[in-house]
């Protein structure tokens, strides 16, 4: 099967997943996120690589944070940027996905960044953008149900590389809903890509996929041994609205297990840096304290962010 | 424009006699640019050579460059870092070839976004013409002529010297 | 008509028969084998040389979004029977419902329509229909398609109901609460891929469920489309026990697994969901030993809904057209003699449905299939006569392709 992702030349054209990526590629957009990060330290925060193109910002699933971001990383580009929220009633009141996409190509998009409920729907539109001929529009992945939120599986790495910079000696715990998260798989893929020879999933059972293992990551329903000499701690939002059933019996519950405080920190290696996806659940997933302590990067993440999303957009769309 | 010459003209020397070239210039405290990566090597030696105090500042095009719809993004950008305040400097830029001069348009928009110099000059080792578009270099220590196939690349080589190389595009 | 097929390779797997032959087909019946039947003038002639000559298929479920485009398909996948679910809209649970598809479906004179009646009105599974009314309007058994019951105490009278008369229940195990938010087998590949997971245990506990209540009230029940290793095990141990449940399996779930979902690919959704490699073993076992019949679920559904993302799209695939060489291919790659493969699709439902039908013996109604066993075609939009071009197969190639249908002795299908 061909990797949708990738061009007949091998160079990125789609981001939909970090899973099926080379090492190459992800390193490629590591490096190129680290120019722009001096870009966005510039007074003048714009380079003209995208200048007269359409980006488009395709949610299907409300999130500002996240549209924010990309819009912000598009105009730092030079692209003019179209923000469509399109809200489930209005798509079922008679207009399909893919009715949709050719609609905006033919309003001259470029590129279209996708936030979806369903698993999968980018790789539709990317495939139907190969069937109707136009390898000219590329498609960036902003999460899609439970399956990838690629750019912020690669942030996080950016994340990891500044403050740790070799990933070959690492041991990352990533705690929480791994289930329903599109985070924790992407960050998974991008661990196990980049080397990390250590990956750990904290959990209890109800929150973890099954075959976790086939993904190469150590399973622990132990928080305080799942944490011993960890160097990344990454927390994962508790889900309550991707929850269906019943899998927790309460928040409080899960904060005495699960919950980041600073004692259960003390356990990882004394430089170890706490990363978050945002947005937080204080008291929940994490202690205040943590949260605003000085092992937390949470906003260096955000920053990082901005640049990984310009590289990614830079470099599909050039190819 | 003279023939390529066999051998090729010993590059540390050339950088040499491009500071000789520079050096009755230095009245109005100009800051050094390289553009990468050949540009970048040189800019160090005339730092070195010209006895100036401040670092140099290192520029990549890549963000810039006028081919990216045909090209996409060059795989390996390195940042761009300018460790002075552009605004009213009077500002060298170094590169190792002038050719069609699209290098050093791209080089002087990305200059721009970072304020406003009160000047910007010119410095590179060879000048082979072909330019496409109304630039020229102020100061430059070997016009040559090339064929379309053939490019002049600046290499550093294991002891740190430069040394020119002959490449078929 | 009197029709004579000539020289081909004659496979009749009830009676046994496989061998290089003529078949005669007098007054809508077979008439003879081999010789010429006495006083037999020719009316028409096949010429089956280098091709197969059995029994048409009879398919244990068939959806006809559009009867005559769907009917058409049937015959032209060598179908001359088909088993049609209750649940189009409305949903068939009264007998007039019944009577006006049964008419309709001789109007066509194609294949021939057994439609299921709906166990329950509106398929709730809550009040009972009127069973006996739509038997007597043409329903061969009663279902209730792919939707669970969940109120076991109403199964439980339903089964009773039925044994009264002797009436046959065809059920999809699939348990309501363990299946509802699924979209794909609970396994490796929902959990790279983040698709919610319909466990195994959502059909073991269904099949288990049922098999205590036929223990219980005899009653004859049909499982329809079974999916797994550990839901097969359960039906063996049940044959074992003898207790009177027989089980189909749907072709795609023969040759498909998990894995073949790919980068979300919607035609890769079926109900039940394909599983993983040990549960496609087990299924083949069980078909190829005659555990288990084999049919098409065939499920038109249009462009609009298949192509959506995964979660979204109906589930089902196109079936009538490629039950024949998909139930070939599965045949040679798992090394089954062409007459067991061929009894799957045609003595072995007829059997479920205790009909007399899926034989070719002297007297039997004329419904015959003739194919050539070595055509290549290519499955493309075109090539479907079926309005629902949905397939995991699109653009593949398809070995075996149906010359002539004939049922009940007239010719309904010529390629």
């Amino acid at each position: 099967m061909h990797n949708p992702q990738l061009n007949k030349d091998g160079e990125l054209t789609h981001l939909l997943s970090i899973e099926g990526l080379p090492q190459r590629i992800l390193t490629q957009i590591l490096d190129t996120a680290a120019s722009f990060m001096e870009v966005s330290a510039r007074d003048v925060k714009k380079v003209p690589l995208l200048r007269g193109k359409s980006v488009f910002n395709l949610f299907f699933e409300n999130s500002t944070r996240t549209r924010t971001t990309f819009e912000i990383a598009a105009k730092r580009l030079s692209a003019d940027v179209i923000n469509l929220d399109i809200n489930k009633s209005s798509a079922s009141k008679g207009e399909t996905l893919l009715d949709t996409i050719d609609n905006l190509c033919a309003m001259h998009a470029n590129l279209f960044v996708v936030r979806h409920a369903s698993s999968g729907a980018p790789y539709l539109i990317a495939e139907h953008l190969r069937n109707i001929g136009r390898d000219d529009v590329h498609v960036v992945n902003a999460g899609d149900g439970r399956h990838a939120h690629p750019t912020q599986g690669l942030l996080d790495m950016y994340t990891i590389r500044h403050y740790k910079k070799n990933f070959s000696q690492l041991r990352v715990a990533i705690v929480g809903d791994i289930l329903h998260s599109r985070v924790a798989r992407s960050d998974i893929h991008a661990l196990t890509t980049l080397g990390v020879p250590e990956v750990r999933a904290i959990g209890p059972e109800t929150l973890l996929p099954k075959h976790l293992d086939k993904l190469g990551v150590h399973v622990f329903h132990d928080m305080n041994e799942g944490l011993k000499d960890v160097d990344v701690v990454i927390m994962l939002r508790l889900q309550n609205e991707r929850m269906t059933g019943a899998l927790l019996p309460s928040a409080g519950e899960y904060f005495r297990h699960y919950g980041l405080t600073p004692q259960k920190l003390a356990l990882a290696k004394p430089d170890a840096i706490v990363m978050h996806p945002g947005p937080m659940n204080r008291g929940v997933e994490i202690h205040s304290a943590v949260a605003d302590g000085g092992q937390a990067v949470i906003l260096p993440q955000v920053t990082f962010g901005i640049a990984v999303r310009m590289a990614v957009m830079s470099i599909v769309a050039g190819n | 424009m003279s023939p390529l010459p066999n051998p090729l003209p010993d590059a540390e020397a050339q950088c040499r006699q491009l500071a000789d070239l520079i050096r009755p210039q230095l009245h109005h405290s100009p800051a050094l640019i390289g553009i990468y990566s050949g540009g970048a090597w040189i800019a160090e030696r005339l730092k070195e050579l010209l006895g100036l105090p401040e670092d140099i500042g290192l520029i990549d095009v890549s963000f810039y460059r006028d081919d990216f719809a045909e090209k996409g993004l060059h795989p390996q950008v390195k940042p761009t870092v300018i460790p002075f305040d552009v605004e009213g400097r009077h500002l060298i830029l170094v590169d190792d070839v002038l050719y069609t001069g699209r290098t050093t348009r791209a080089a002087l928009n990305e200059l721009f976004d970072y304020g406003r110099p009160a000047s910007v000059t010119l410095a590179v080792l060879a000048d082979r013409g072909g330019r496409e578009l109304p630039i020229g270099a102020t100061w430059c220590v070997w016009n040559v002529d090339l064929s379309d196939g053939e490019n002049l690349v600046l290499g550093r080589q294991d002891d740190g010297q430069l040394a020119w190389r002959l490449e078929n595009a | 008509m009197n029709i004579e097929i000539r020289n081909g390779r004659v496979i009749d797997p009830k009676n046994s028969v496989d061998r290089s032959s003529s078949l005669y087909v007098a007054e809508g019946r077979v008439a003879g084998l081999g010789e010429v039947p006495e006083g037999f003038v020719v009316d028409q002639t096949i010429d089956a040389a280098g091709c197969i000559v059995c029994p048409g298929l009879i398919d244990l479920g068939a959806r006809l979004n559009s009867i005559e485009a769907e009917l058409a398909a049937a015959v032209a996948g060598g179908v001359t029977s088909l088993v049609v679910p209750p649940d189009a809209d409305p949903p068939l649970d009264e007998p007039e419902l019944a009577d006006r598809l049964v008419h309709r479906g001789a109007e066509i004179g194609k294949a021939r329509v057994l439609p299921l009646g709906a166990l329950t009105l509106g398929l709730n599974g809550e009040r009972l229909s009127e069973l006996a009314g739509l038997k007597k309007a043409g329903c061969v058994a009663f279902s209730q398609a792919n939707r669970a019951v969940v109120d076991t105490e109403a199964l439980l009278r339903a089964m009773e109901y039925a044994t009264t008369f002797g009436f046959a229940i065809w059920l999809q195990p699939q348990d309501h609460w363990l299946s509802r938010n699924g979209i794909a087998h609970e396994g490796e590949v929902s959990s790279r891929l983040g698709l919610a997971g319909i466990p195994v245990a959502a059909e073991t506990i269904a099949i288990a469920t049922i098999v205590q209540l036929v223990r219980d009230t005899g009653c004859r029940v049909h499982l329809t489309r079974i999916s797994s290793a550990a839901g097969i095990a359960l039906i063996q141990r049940a044959h074992h026990d003898g207790l009177p449940i027989t089980c189909d399996i749907g072709v795609h779930h023969l040759l498909l697994t998990e894995n073949d979902i790919g980068y979300f690919d919607p035609h890769a959704r079926f109900s039940p969901p394909l599983r993983a490699q040990n549960d496609r073993l087990a299924l083949s076992d069980a078909a190829a030993t005659g555990v288990a019949a084999i049919c098409s679920d065939h499920t038109p559904v249009g462009a609009d809904d298949k192509l959506l993302p995964f979660g979204e799209a109906k589930a089902g695939a196109t079936g009538l057209e490629v039950l024949l060489p998909l139930t070939l291919k599965w045949a040679e790659a798992e090394h089954v003699d062409l007459p067991t493969a061929l009894a799957r699709i045609t003595s072995a439902p007829a059997e479920v449905l205790g009909l007399a039908g899926g034989h070719l013996a002297p007297g039997a109604a004329a419904d015959i299939c003739v194919f050539d066993p070595q055509a290549h075609w290519q499955l493309t939009p075109e090539s479907l006569q079926s309005r629902g071009k949905n397939s995991p197969w699109l653009g593949y190639m398809m070995t075996g392709k149906v010359k002539a249908t004939l049922v009940g002795g007239r010719l309904v299908y010529s390629a």
